[in-house]
């Protein structure tokens, strides 16, 4: 039997021991009526070779395409270490550290990516992971709207550059609280600070604001940062972790430095797989702690002095606080964040700036040639591993026929973003070559001219 | 043993191998929106970065390596078969926008999956976005208001919360908006019915159920629950954290739960992964389907597709930015591929098999049972309160005198209702053998405890670290490296 160790003559005695004649008799206390046979609708079980054969051909099904779509999931090289060691039985199997004695491994390196995270955004203190970049914003939003002594206020003010996905998550999961968001138009791609002023002496709980924006522009994030805080409105800030190697990272914002960041964990190390499982990072000021959710691992003592780590600010969370806690969140993302930790550790600080720069000139490149083609502009100039294609046609076939090619030409952000009709998302990281980038290129001018020449 | 940190491994100037210099410029962006200093990462060789996670990977107890009887959380061994299919480069390399045309393979596992969950559950569909349990029963929670709030039942705003159920379920309430009652449970381990009849009423929501329950018995008047509830204008709500008990036994369907969140990191052993990702598939009856998060996978033909709010325009939304942690669905899949119908039967059959063995004989061996005359599910709680009285050693003390015994403690203090207690779950996949040494342990440290209690106490002795200052830790944050120097 698949998995299950015990031989007929086991199950036999442990029968006996119980007091009962077979294993029928242990389900007894449910009610007859309620008792099934068997299961409908579910097939019979499969050798593991034959469940291998499966999901080989399976998988096989979905590669040979080279993607140049980024929006919020982003295609990086993870070095063979990586995975190698997170899936180590130990770290891959362990449960949450609650027995910090007999999790001293997890516990460490949550405190480990801690760290590394409040040096990568310039706050001072990180959780141990949230579910994803979306409901990290959710998280950020609820968190801000707790903290904010100054006001009472249950609206956000939102750039249109955080990703719409995060904003309808934080839509979704904020809705039954009575929590809103409010937009802030957009121009040429980023918040237009003058009409900043409509909303003045207004009451926000917190300003967010995406850095790079889903449209990969790049806001004034310093001035929106000091207008928060003569506000009396935190700021969140929702980060790329990647672009946090050369950006300016939101401790740094303003005079003072926002107060809350978040975002996708996902270029940390974590394959794009179908969109997860990623994990979510949030990082604050300190005098916010206690209004965090999630987990979080401190540094202690054990009864002979000897540094250790355990899960800590407990009375925050579901299983102490129940109804009262932060958040109804329970896990983190392990597993991820064992990942995440390896690849920082691997690549430091020089290895992030390296992608980074890659990312942002393949990009450079990629736009450059697309938007010299006949029928496709470059919309922004200013950007940093994402930039905004305008077409003079409708995308879909265009897309249509790329995919036939092989090449998944990007995200379209008309849905999203209806005065970007037209408009394409398109993203080169450092795993795109430049014959890939060339051959993008000419695809596309071989397919336009096509479709004009018909 | 003690492992420094990585940041005291590190040396100005060290690299691991990666993109090589000569590809690198400068960034074409305005020098304000640049980062002026270089963040405080360590710089650390491949090797170093290897030895050390390998060396703490070391100090963890984990299912590959210890008896894990963790009650509630479902310990059972993760099939490597899983984690290597599911992590095969087709699967790990495809863009989540990526055209369905060209995801099929992904989609169609998708697909299947939802339809064995809604089968193995006696749903009628099934969303896989929820990415934990806790987000499954927000998800439930938000499509039962969702439901009673597009019939204009707008007063229902109250979930009641047995006292003996998980800390999520009444957080998840607060974050759906709604007001929590209590429901005490009777002394035999059931719901008190009078109670229950007393609480529901026209400002009833619903209610949220594990069954069997966290004390680890079947709920045997769940369909008179049911009745009670429904006939109060109330749905109810399966928590599916103990779905291991009665896998291919019985259908939360047919006890009358409307809708039902599945953790598939329990029931169909999906990784634990250290505290995470976790996966909180929900599924709902026909009356709660178009309140399903989206995106849902459909099937037109032989072609499958996402289907999104333009399909589902009642649907509460998305919980994800994607579609929830899908690496950790394909490893259910391939999971419930492996045992297919019987062998799911089979999970709930030697789950409780021996769940009521590990019972009996810690029971025969003197200890106390909270709930003696009744069957164990998949779990049972041990509850050594008389021992804390005669000796002082608590259930904190045995938990962890265990891990000196090479075990992993059950869940201690859980549920709260029952003083001094171990929530004890053993799952199918651990053997005579291993639930013979446990008891063994157990024997030894109650022996131990009368004999010369203060050893008992003083445990854990062989683990990296002894017993932690958690006060010190709340009170002296040392939440990141090098120390903040703030309030």
């Amino acid at each position: 039997m698949p998995y299950i160790p015990h031989t007929d003559e086991e199950v036999q005695e442990m029968l006996a021991a119980i007091g009962a004649v077979s294993i029928d008799d242990l389900f007894d206390e449910i009610p007859d009526a309620l008792r099934i046979d068997g299961l409908d609708r579910v097939p019979v079980g499969l050798e593991e070779s034959a469940v291998s054969r499966l999901m080989q051909s399976r998988a096989a099904t979905d590669t040979g395409s080279v993607s140049f779509i980024g929006a919020g999931a982003y295609e990086h090289y993870i070095p063979a270490a990586v995975w190698d060691v997170a899936t180590r039985g130990e770290y891959y199997s362990a449960y949450t550290p609650y027995q910090a004695e007999a999790s001293q491994g997890s516990l460490q390196l949550i405190y480990e990516y801690q760290s590394m995270m409040a040096a990568l955004s310039g706050l001072d203190v990180s959780n141990a992971s949230l579910y994803d970049g979306a409901t990290a914003f959710a998280e950020a939003c609820l968190m801000a709207v707790r903290a904010n002594r100054k006001t009472k206020s249950r609206r956000v003010l939102t750039t249109r550059g955080v990703s719409p996905l995060y904003r309808a998550v934080a839509n979704a999961i904020m809705a039954g609280q009575g929590i809103e968001l409010v937009e802030l138009p957009n121009r040429h791609g980023v918040v237009d600070i003058a009409a900043l002023a409509e909303h003045a002496g207004e009451d926000y709980a917190a300003v967010a604001v995406q850095q790079p924006s889903f449209l990969g522009t790049l806001d004034d994030v310093d001035a929106l940062c000091d207008w928060a805080s003569a506000n009396n409105s935190l700021l969140i800030g929702v980060c790329n972790p990647l672009s946090l190697a050369v950006l300016k990272p939101p401790g740094q914002w303003g005079t003072h430095g926002a107060d809350i960041a978040c975002g996708e964990g996902q270029p940390l190390g974590i394959p794009v797989s179908s969109g997860g499982p990623y994990f979510g990072y949030l990082v604050c000021r300190q005098p916010l702690v206690r209004q965090m959710p999630g987990r979080i691992v401190g540094r202690t003592v054990d009864l002979d002095g000897k540094p250790g780590f355990t899960l800590t600010l407990q009375a925050r969370e579901q299983h102490i606080r129940r109804s009262k806690a932060t958040s109804n969140i329970c896990t983190n993302q392990g597993l991820m964040v064992t990942a995440a930790t390896i690849y920082m550790a691997l690549l430091g600080a020089e290895g992030l700036r390296r992608n980074a720069q890659a990312c942002h000139h393949n990009t450079r490149r990629l736009a450059a040639g697309l938007s010299a083609l006949p029928g496709v502009e470059q919309v922004f100039d200013t950007y940093f591993h994402e930039a905004v294609l305008r077409f003079d046609r409708p995308l879909e076939p265009v897309l249509d026929a790329l995919a036939d090619a092989g090449i998944f030409g990007g995200y379209p952000l008309g849905d999203a973003y209806p005065e970007l009709g037209q408009c394409l998302l398109v993203c080169a990281t450092e795993m795109r070559t430049a014959d890939e980038i060339d051959a993008y290129v000419e695809t596309l001018g071989r397919l336009l001219s096509d479709s004009r020449a018909a | 043993m003690h492992e420094p940190l990585i940041f005291e491994h590190s040396q100005p100037g060290r690299r691991a191998p990666g993109l090589s210099e000569a590809r690198q410029s400068a960034l074409n962006l305005p020098a304000a929106f640049l980062r002026g200093d270089v963040p405080a990462l360590p710089e650390v060789s491949e090797l170093q970065a290897v030895r050390h996670y390998t060396r703490l990977s070391q100090l963890n107890f984990s299912i590959d390596t210890h008896f894990y009887p963790l009650g509630s959380c479902t310990m059972k061994y993760n099939p490597k078969v899983c984690n290597q299919l599911a992590m095969l480069p087709g699967f790990t390399g495809r863009h989540p926008l990526g055209p369905a045309s060209h995801g099929q393979g992904f989609l169609s596992c998708m697909y299947e999956l939802q339809e064995m969950l809604a089968a193995v559950t006696g749903m009628a569909e099934v969303s896989l976005t929820p990415m934990a349990g806790a987000q499954g029963e927000f998800a439930g929670v938000a499509m039962i208001m969702a439901y009673h709030r597009a019939r204009g039942d707008d007063a229902r705003r109250e979930i009641i919360v047995p006292d003996a159920a998980h800390g999520t379920n009444p957080a998840t309430a607060i974050m759906c908006g709604c007001e929590v009652r209590e429901l005490a449970t009777g002394p035999d381990g059931d719901i008190d019915l009078e109670a229950l009849r007393q609480a529901v009423g026209p400002q009833t929501a619903g209610i949220m159920l594990t069954n069997p329950s966290t004390l680890g018995v079947f709920e045997r008047q769940i369909q008179e629950v049911a009745r009670i509830v429904h006939e109060a204008g109330g749905l109810l709500y399966y928590d599916g954290a103990n779905l291991n008990a009665i896998l291919g036994r019985a259908l939360p369907g047919a006890m009358g739960f409307d809708v039902i969140h599945m953790n598939l990191h329990k029931t169909f052993s999906t990784p634990h992964g250290g505290g995470g990702p976790g996966s909180g598939a929900v599924g709902v009856n026909q009356r709660l389907a178009p309140f399903l998060p989206v995106p849902v996978v459909g099937k037109e033909g032989d072609k499958y597709r996402w289907l999104t709010e333009t399909d589902r325009p009642q649907s509460i939304g998305r919980l994800s930015a994607f579609m929830g942690n899908a690496g950790i669905l394909l490893r259910a899949y391939i999971y419930m591929r492996l045992l297919g119908a019987e062998g799911m039967r089979r999970v709930a059959d030697f789950a409780t098999l021996n769940a009521n063995y590990l019972m009996a004989r810690l029971a025969s061996a003197g200890f106390q049972l909270a709930y003696p005359r009744r069957r164990a599910s998949h779990e049972f709680i041990v509850s050594v309160k008389d021992l804390t009285r005669e000796t002082g050693v608590t259930a904190m003390d045995f938990a962890k005198a265990l891990l000196d015994e090479g075990f992993h403690a059950p869940t201690t203090y859980f549920p709260l209702l029952v003083p001094e207690c171990l929530l004890i779950e053993p799952t199918e996949t651990e053997s005579r053998q291993d639930l013979d040494a446990f008891v063994d342990a157990m024997v030894a440290i109650r022996q131990r405890a009368f004999q010369d209690p203060e050893a008992v106490k003083a445990a854990p002795l062989t683990m990296p670290v002894r017993r932690l200052d958690d006060v010190r830790a709340a009170r002296q944050l040392d939440l990141a490296w090098p120390v903040e120097q703030s309030a």
